[in-house]
């Protein structure tokens, strides 16, 4: 191992089962109080419906199921260890005041469809993120239904598909650029769009005149990431939103790259139709190992009769819901949205305020600063000015037969989470990485060190890097016989293959 | 700021080290035009004391102090404070998806055993990681059953939660998913004779729901049974994830989405929840969301990772079982360790006191003149009573006592004005249960 | 290198023709450039393709690839050997890790495939780009 690891962190080694190999017939872990009324006999009231308990559950003791799940938490890594890298995912600190309003008695305990006059405080909450998120974006009207930015994308999509039906017809195709995220193309075909893909000009930007040719009576929309998944800013993105106008189509902006927007610059105003944001990206709602985020989608005055059910609506000076609208796209998902997230969000919006652009600066410096110290050893495919991440290549580290991820799985032995690897697809071998705001110098620093001298080992000893990594509790793991032969939950009969 | 961890002079090191002479030189490829000149104009910065003021005040202009029988989809049932022990952990709450799975084996491992507990309590073969919630999980089975079938008609109960429907609707238009309703019999339960009517060859599903929601169980093996002579596929949703600890699983169903917010997650005005998709293993390669499985290293340590990967967003793209990417984990982690609490013998208590005290809640106010159930058929822990009169009147004066009353169904079924359905759990207490009756017997005694 | 016996697409689908019938699989670029094969989706017995349409597709962990038709035929029978040994193909893809079998409908269009060299040439220059 390199002495030049400063920071590298061990992960536990010890063994931990499964909790069903734990178990054992008798053993609880919650009591409950007495029951207060006669007991009803499961067999009269339910009759053949009845069960008799559910085969298999385990059976552990409330001390056992804390040691389990502390356990399983030390070999993961976390914002509160260390830097995730990973580029636009935005991976910033999640406040802990966060957590605390969200689990308020009087927060955490309202049901959905209380009444509106017991409700004013949910209503004023999202009423109040409704008001910040339209200052962030620059638009007219925004939704805080989406349960993600995936359903923000088809949402939007819809909304936009509402709006040209409206007009004539929805068309049949929407333009995605060869960078987009995955969830771009897989959502315009739920929306019933069929994908036009197109490919970035040589500085990594859209091609204004292979777009200027494209657009047609046909296209209901172009799809962009702006900054897009190289880091870069559309500096022709204004154009693009008239070449589309001047045909009826529609800009649809993914807003996952907002951190590097955000009090700088406001998509409403460079011609964006309709866009979402992540808030579990910019505006640090927990990530939780995958979930639950929020996409809510902020839209142009001309979309605004098309947003889901329902709306949250003022009259008389109290707020509800008004399920009245016609022309509305209909519900996206039940009740009003992942509300326990949007109370994070609005608690993140009022840590900062105004202030909310020094956020944004240093996420930029950060990232810039990163791509200066690292341009003279790892290979920079578009050399635009970047924002909030920058996007690298592994072509120099390939001629030795090192590639992206096994840098990434190197870096795990200094103590980081490894960067995107092979994304965006316009970058073959690409290392997408963003710091967030929410490293200091120093951690920067230790990042550069640990990137700087996986180069040189790349060089010197190739081999250290492709078998990396090397201080985990577990080595690479076989995901091809988990592909062919995939094992996807705990039997009895299993209880021989014991844990290491 | 005391989330920005830099000082003025590092800012000013950072930027000589970079070249720029200012931070605005960095913003220089947005046109002039559109960099902002002024600070947003929007409330804070506030101080963390602040900031928890700020919501206590919004707290107190909800619903404390009321008792509520509200159910609907959403259940108010008892949370150990282990399982926040266990969320709020850094590990847990800042990590990441698990795709770097040599540093993610903690929450591997969780999903991994979410996947057999769901399974466990559905009778499935196989299940997901989790999807957004149990309107969206209803709403991807029925997608999945198109894929699994090829066919394109589907048939939907109109006893299944409203608000599920309307979301499967807003999904189906843009689909050419074909949705037909067929109702319900006089005893609450989904219309059979409708559905043998209805089914054909070219339905890819039927879909119940059960509990359902007036509360009345389904006979899920009558329905798919009738699905199946035509080669549909069964798909059977549950919003209450309880009801499964006395109640047959529905282990008959091809496809369940289920809800999972019972099990440890605050109704929190509506979300974030849990859906979960588990199905028969024949399915898999269809079903959307996340998997976790288990595999080996190269020294034959046991471990787990995400895998069939193929069917996502990121690799398929537009051709994948679903644009799903960030989902619920960290509420489907609060499902684990909650189940794990209560385990068997906890579940099946739980589920035994919700349901009698449901049975007695419903004794109390049929003593009432006037009232009576609406539905003949066995439920959980919500059900369905009949009024003598509009129950959204009843409520208005039930809320002055201090008590949020039964769901007026009017508003979801025309032809049930004067119906609502009343939820109680293992933490509605005996006292509340005679309060509601008392009062609801000294409205309806009022002259009108 | 590539069996002189077969005819080869731009795709990456080789068809080896024994009098009606042809035998269609994937390359050895392709398996090589898929790493290890984990599922493999084919044609139902009985199905009609047209030159070019795609029947089916192979899958890596991380990659999915379309198999396109190199002929016009009916899909008289597919490997179902491969349901439980996907890695067949990465053993022998020129051999025992054949796809499916096609009666040929249009004798005529096996003559615009590439042979054996034409094909090397090929992806040699694709290795050059």
């Amino acid at each position: 191992m390199s002495d030049r690891i400063k920071k590298a962190r061990g992960h536990v080694s010890q063994s931990e089962g499964l909790i069903f190999e734990k178990s054992s017939p008798g053993k609880r872990g919650v009591e409950l109080p007495p029951l207060d009324v006669p007991a009803a006999d499961a067999r009269s009231a339910l009759g053949a419906h009845a069960r008799d308990g559910v085969e298999g559950f385990p059976e552990v003791s409330e001390i056992e199921v804390i040691r389990h799940f502390t356990r399983l938490s030390t070999w993961n890594f976390a914002i509160d260890l260390g830097m995730y890298p990973l580029g636009s995912c935005t991976m910033k600190y999640n406040p802990r005041v966060n957590e605390h309003v969200a689990r308020l008695e009087g927060i955490a305990t309202e049901h959905p469809l209380q009444p509106a006059e017991l409700s004013q405080g949910c209503l004023r909450i999202l009423r109040q993120l409704e008001k910040i998120l339209l200052e962030v974006t620059g638009m007219d009207a925004v939704t805080l239904q989406p349960s993600a930015g995936a359903q923000g994308e088809l949402t939007g999509l819809l909304l936009i598909r509402a709006h040209l039906t409206a007009q004539g017809g929805p068309r049949k195709r929407v333009l995605i650029p060869d960078s987009a995220h995955g969830t771009n193309p897989a959502t315009a075909v739920i929306a019933g769009y069929q994908v036009q893909n197109i490919k970035s000009d040589d500085k990594g930007e859209i091609d204004l005149a292979q777009l200027a040719q494209i657009v047609n009576d046909d296209v209901a929309a172009l799809m962009v990431t702006n900054p897009n998944t190289l880091g870069i800013f559309e500096q022709n993105i204004a154009e693009a939103a008239r070449i589309l106008h001047g045909k009826g189509a529609q800009l649809y902006m993914d807003g996952a790259n907002m951190n590097a927007l955000a009090g700088i610059a406001r998509p409403g105003d460079f011609g964006v139709d309709v866009m979402h944001m992540n808030l579990h990206k910019t505006f640090s709602t927990p990530h939780g190992g995958g979930g639950p985020g929020a996409g809510p989608v902020a839209m142009k005055k001309h979309l605004e009769p098309y947003m889901p059910l329902p709306v949250l609506a003022e009259k008389d000076a109290r707020l509800y819901w008004d399920g009245n609208r016609p022309k509305s796209i209909g519900r996206v998902r039940a009740f009003y949205g992942n509300f326990g997230v949007l109370v994070r969000a609005l608690a993140y919006a009022l840590a900062y305020g105004h202030e909310m652009k020094q956020a944004t600066q240093d996420a930029v410096l950060n990232a810039n600063y990163i791509r200066k110290k690292l341009e003279d050893v790892y290979d920079l495919p578009y050399d635009l000015p970047s924002m909030h991440e920058v996007v690298f290549s592994d072509s120099r580290q390939k001629k030795n037969g090192v590639s992206t991820m096994d840098i990434a799985k190197r870096l795990i032995d200094y103590g980081f989470h490894p960067y995107t690897t092979a994304f965006p697809l316009i970058v073959p071998g690409a290392l997408m990485i963003e710091p967030t705001e929410s490293e200091s110098r120093e951690e920067c620093d230790l990042f550069i060190d640990a990137m700087r001298a996986i180069a040189e080992e790349a060089a010197t000893n190739p081999e250290l890097v492709k078998s990396a990594p090397h201080s985990t509790r577990v080595g690479r793991l076989d995901e091809v016989t988990a592909a062919r032969k995939p094992i996807l939950r705990w039997k009895p009969t299993s209880k021989e293959q014991a844990a290491d | 700021m005391r989330y920005l961890p830099k000082s003025d002079n590092e800012r000013r090191a950072m930027l000589e080290a970079i070249g720029a002479h200012s931070i605005e030189e960095l913003f220089s490829t947005i046109p002039a035009q559109f960099r902002l000149k002024n600070p947003l104009p929007i409330p804070g910065p506030l101080s963390e004391m602040e900031i928890i003021d700020y919501f206590r005040a919004r707290a107190a202009e909800n619903s404390s102090g009321y008792t509520s029988f509200l159910g609907a989809g959403v259940y108010n049932h008892y949370r150990s404070v282990v399982t926040d022990t266990i969320l709020l952990r850094g590990e847990f709450l800042t990590s990441y998806t698990p795709y770097q799975a040599e540093i993610s084996q903690g929450t591997l491992q969780a999903i991994f055993e979410f996947q057999t507990l769901m399974c466990q309590l559905t009778g499935q073969e196989v299940a997901n990681a989790g999807m957004w919630d149990g309107s969206t999980a209803l709403t991807e089975a029925a997608l999945m059953a198109e894929r699994v079938t090829g066919r394109s008609r589907v048939l939907v109960a109109r006893s299944v939660h409203p608000e599920y429907r309307q979301v499967l609707a807003t999904y189906a238009k843009n689909s050419g998913l074909a949705i037909e309703e067929f109702g319900y019999a006089e005893n609450g339960q989904a219309d059979l004779a409708a559905i043998r009517g209805a089914v054909n060859d070219a339905t890819a599903a039927v879909i119940v729901q059960s509990p359902n929601f007036f509360g009345v169980l389904e006979e899920v093996s009558a329905v798919a049974e009738i699905a199946r002579s035509k080669g549909a596929v069964c798909v059977v949703g549950v919003s209450e994830a309880v009801s499964l600890g006395v109640v047959r699983p529905p282990a008959e169903a091809d496809i369940v989405a289920m809800e999972g917010q019972s099990f440890g997650m605050a109704p929190s005005y509506g979300g974030p929840f849990a859906g979960v998709i588990a199905a028969r293993e024949k399915y898999v390669r269809q079903m959307p969301g996340r998997l976790a499985g288990q595999t080996t290293d190269h020294e034959g340590r046991r471990g787990f990772v995400l895998t069939l990967a193929t069917r996502e967003q990121h690799i398929r793209r537009e051709k994948a079982t679903s644009n799903i990417c960030t989902n619920q984990a960290l509420c489907a982690l609060a499902a684990t360790v909650h189940l794990c609490l209560l385990g068997r013998e906890g579940l099946r208590e739980v589920a035994a006191q919700n349901l009698s005290k449901a049975q007695f809640a419903l004794g109390e106010l049929e003593k009432i003149p006037g009232v009576k159930r609406a539905f003949a058929a066995p439920f959980f822990n919500e059900f369905t009573v009949e009024f003598p009169r509009s129950v959204k009147m009843i409520n208005a004066d039930l809320l002055r006592e201090k008590i949020i009353g039964p769901l007026p169904l009017g508003s979801y079924y025309p032809e049930q004005t004067k119906r609502g359905m009343v939820c109680v759990t293992e933490t509605t207490s005996r006292g509340e249960i005679e309060r509601l009756a008392r009062a609801v017997k000294e409205i309806l005694g009022r002259p009108v | 290198m590539y069996p002189s016996n077969l005819r080869y697409t731009k795709e990456h689908e080789w068809i080896k023709v024994e009098g009606n019938f042809g035998t269609v699989g994937i390359t050895d670029f392709a398996q090589n450039e898929l790493g290890d094969i984990v599922f493999v989706e084919l044609p139902a017995v009985g199905r009609q393709l047209k030159s070019g349409e795609s029947f089916g597709t192979v899958e890596s962990v991380k990659a999915v690839s379309e198999i396109y038709s190199p002929i016009s035929g009916e899909v008289a029978e597919n490997n179902a050997k491969l349901n439980d040994a996907p890695e067949t193909i990465n053993k022998d893809p020129h051999g025992a890790g054949w796809l499916v079998k096609l009666r040929i409908t249009n004798a005529a269009e096996v003559q615009g495939l590439m042979d054996a060299a034409a094909y090397q040439a090929f992806i040699s220059e694709k290795k050059d780009h």
